[in-house]
């Protein structure tokens, strides 16, 4: 039991991988052999190399052709109106709400690994929660489009704040939709200071390893000064766990404020109460898989594999184990509920949901969502493959739209009266939009990777044993060694 | 504010955190209080050997957040019940359960705000200028993987002579004079 841990995989030889650690049988969370300045210079180095990676501009090209579909998309839309899309009476709510929810959804993992995981300790989450944050923020901004884009007339979306204006008009407290513009817009200032914050002392190192003037102008004023002095520190500590504890129940509201929209209306598929906790931990689920999107390229890319190495992969996959059951046992209640509710509106709406004319949907949602991801992921052979996890999360990922398109359309297109049900069909202009955003999504996080630091450079300090203070006889003792 | 000059401190630079503590807590029995140490993370011993314990940052906070709840909720209730009263769906104007939800959001809004910007602002940031970095070497390590004690020239305790000679006491990489 000394040697072999309850994780012990047999057919990994500990004596053969360096990564793992022979006393647990898990992956280091940092390879061996780093210290302070190795960790420095390799996460600086990107930052402040000459040499720009030709893969890079070619990546930022690429994304930068498709975001260009936003912006030909929209500059339709602003002429022509929403007309345009597919959405129609009784299919109100199209890509732009399925979208929306979507991606928002996949910002909140990067809340839950800065946030709620800094709560619990989980240090290893720092080789990736700066990219995880990273991600929110890109997120948010390709979701706060959506609802910008959907108001009809974009160009007063502003009235949806709360500001004395000469028609004495105010928002409405009463509606969800209101509630949405305090949740998005809180997410999105709360986001944004948190990971301002965690970069201030990365911002510092880079001033100072910078030779560029113009990059050592750059980072200087971003680092505001910081000179790493303990009362600093010990102030900055105390702010990040109070933002951390804020961020906590932010991130269970917004997808919950999101969830409103839908519960809160009468409608027979939307109209439950297990919407909040089960959009919540689809939101996570979906947001687990893309950061295994990013990061698993990114570290391929830039030989990271020491920094975010397979135990990060290991229990990212496992934390969408758990997100992906509760999402599981949310699908069953929805059919559970259907028939014990004995309503007639219920039933039929499910039965339409998987029999319909659009049960198709439904049915790859069941499997890209639990069939594939959740009798996979048990095996931790498959868990540290890092192609399989890959091609998982792109399908994890397919499956969360997919969820969303359910929710919305087929709850819709056949609701109480038959005289008025329709069917659902997106134009072009939908699918152009939808993809340019995703181009805008990878476009910011190439100018992400080339110019800010991916991985908290002091996080990962701490975790290496050369941290820990002996004192006393102990110090002179160690002093000694290493002397 | 005439501009200073002269010594601002001795600064020591250490290889590893516990040289520095140890340091730490010996100049503080020795009597000098006014000193910092410089870090490339947080230290916490460093911290303690300095008898530093309470930041007002989580009062800065708390006052936010109850700004926030404040604010936003008699903000909802001024506009549904007296500046814009719609009748939606019969519902009462005081709709306080409904009001909760931004009341909610902007607490965290203005709490987060406050531990941010307040944190900042009580260590006295931005301050792009600051005498230690015109140590030669600090720029060099304290950002990256060395450890410095600055032992300051306004302390009573503070000669060049004899505090230099008490930092060299120490296994320090150096100790060197750090000017305004």
């Amino acid at each position: 039991m000394a040697t072999k841990g309850p994780m012990q995989d047999p057919s990994v030889d500990p004596v053969i991988d360096p990564m793992i650690d022979p006393r647990t049988g898990e992956y280091a969370v940092i390879a061996p052999g780093h210290n302070f300045k190795s960790v420095t210079q390799k996460i600086a180095g990107i930052v402040l190399t000459s040499n720009t990676p030709l893969g890079w501009f070619f990546g930022l090209i690429v994304a930068a052709g498709v975001a260009m579909g936003l912006v030909i998309g929209c500059t339709w839309l602003f002429l022509k109106g929403v007309g345009i899309w597919g959405v129609t009476i009784p299919g109100a709510w199209g890509f732009a709400i399925i979208n929306f929810v979507w991606w928002i959804g996949i910002g909140h993992a990067g809340t839950l690994i800065s946030a709620i995981l800094l709560l619990f300790k989980q240090t290893w989450r720092n080789s990736i929660n700066r990219f995880a944050e990273a991600m929110t923020i890109f997120a948010v901004v390709c979701a706060g489009t959506f609802p910008l884009i959907h108001v009809g007339r974009p160009w007063l979306a502003y009235w949806l704040f709360p500001y004395p204006n000469t028609m004495n008009v105010w928002p409405q407290f009463r509606s969800p939709l209101a509630w949405d513009v305090f949740a998005v817009s809180t997410y999105a200032s709360i986001s944004i200071i948190f990971w301002y914050i965690g970069m201030i002392p990365d911002f510092g190192t880079l001033r100072d390893r910078a030779t560029m003037p113009a990059a050592k102008y750059f980072y200087g004023m971003l680092s505001l000064g910081w000179r790493g002095s303990t009362r600093h520190w010990i102030r900055y500590e105390s702010a990040s766990l109070l933002l951390a504890g804020l961020s906590t129940p932010l991130v269970l509201s917004v997808h919950t404020v999101i969830s409103f929209d839908f519960a809160v209306a009468a409608l027979a598929g939307w109209h439950t109460t297990i919407f909040p906790p089960y959009f919540v931990a689809g939101a996570v689920y979906s947001g687990f898989a893309m950061v295994l999107t990013l990061a698993i390229p990114i570290r391929k890319f830039y030989h990271m594999e020491d920094l975010v190495t397979l135990r990060h992969l290991d229990n990212m996959a496992k934390v969408m184990l758990a997100t992906g059951s509760i999402v599981a046992y949310g699908y069953g209640m929805e059919v559970f509920m259907a028939w014990f509710s004995a309503s007639h509106w219920e039933f039929f709406m499910m039965w339409n949901r998987m029999f319909g004319p659009m049960g198709w949907a439904y049915w790859i949602l069941i499997l890209t969502n639990i069939a594939i991801p959740l009798t996979t992921l048990w095996s931790r052979k498959l868990r540290v493959n890092v192609t399989f996890l890959f091609i998982l999360s792109l399908i994890v990922n397919t499956g969360m739209w997919f969820e969303r398109f359910v929710i919305v359309v087929t709850s819709l297109y056949r609701e109480y009266l038959p005289s008025s049900w329709g069917t659902y069909r997106a134009t072009k202009w939908d699918y152009m939009i939808y993809v340019g955003t995703m181009g805008l999504f990878t476009f910011l996080f190439f100018l992400f990777v080339r110019f800010l630091p991916m991985i908290p450079m002091s996080e990962i300090r701490m975790m290496l044993p050369q941290t820990k203070v002996t004192r006393g006889v102990d110090a002179e003792t160690a002093t000694e060694e290493t002397a | 504010m005439p501009p200073r000059e002269g010594v601002y401190g001795l600064l020591a630079e250490f290889n590893t955190p516990s040289e520095l503590v140890h340091a730490t807590e010996e100049a503080h029995r020795a009597g000098y209080r006014r000193m910092e140490c410089y870090t490339p993370y947080p230290v916490e011993e460093a911290a303690e050997a300095l008898h530093f314990h309470k930041t007002r940052v989580p009062l800065v906070c708390l006052i936010g957040g109850l700004m926030g709840v404040t604010t936003a909720f008699l903000m909802e209730t001024w506009i549904n019940v007296w500046a814009y009263p719609l009748n939606i769906a019969g519902r009462p104007l005081f709709s306080w359960p409904a009001f909760i939800i931004p009341a909610y959001e902007w607490t965290i809004l203005f709490a987060g705000f406050s531990a941010a910007l307040g944190m900042i602002a009580l260590n006295g940031l931005p301050q792009l200028y600051h005498p230690v970095f015109n140590a030669p070497n600090f720029r060099n390590g304290a950002t990256t993987d060395k450890f410095f004690l600055c032992l300051e020239a306004v302390d009573p305790k503070f000669s060049l002579s004899e505090t230099r000679a008490f930092l060299e006491q120490f296994p320090a990489v150096s100790v060197v004079e750090v000017d305004h």
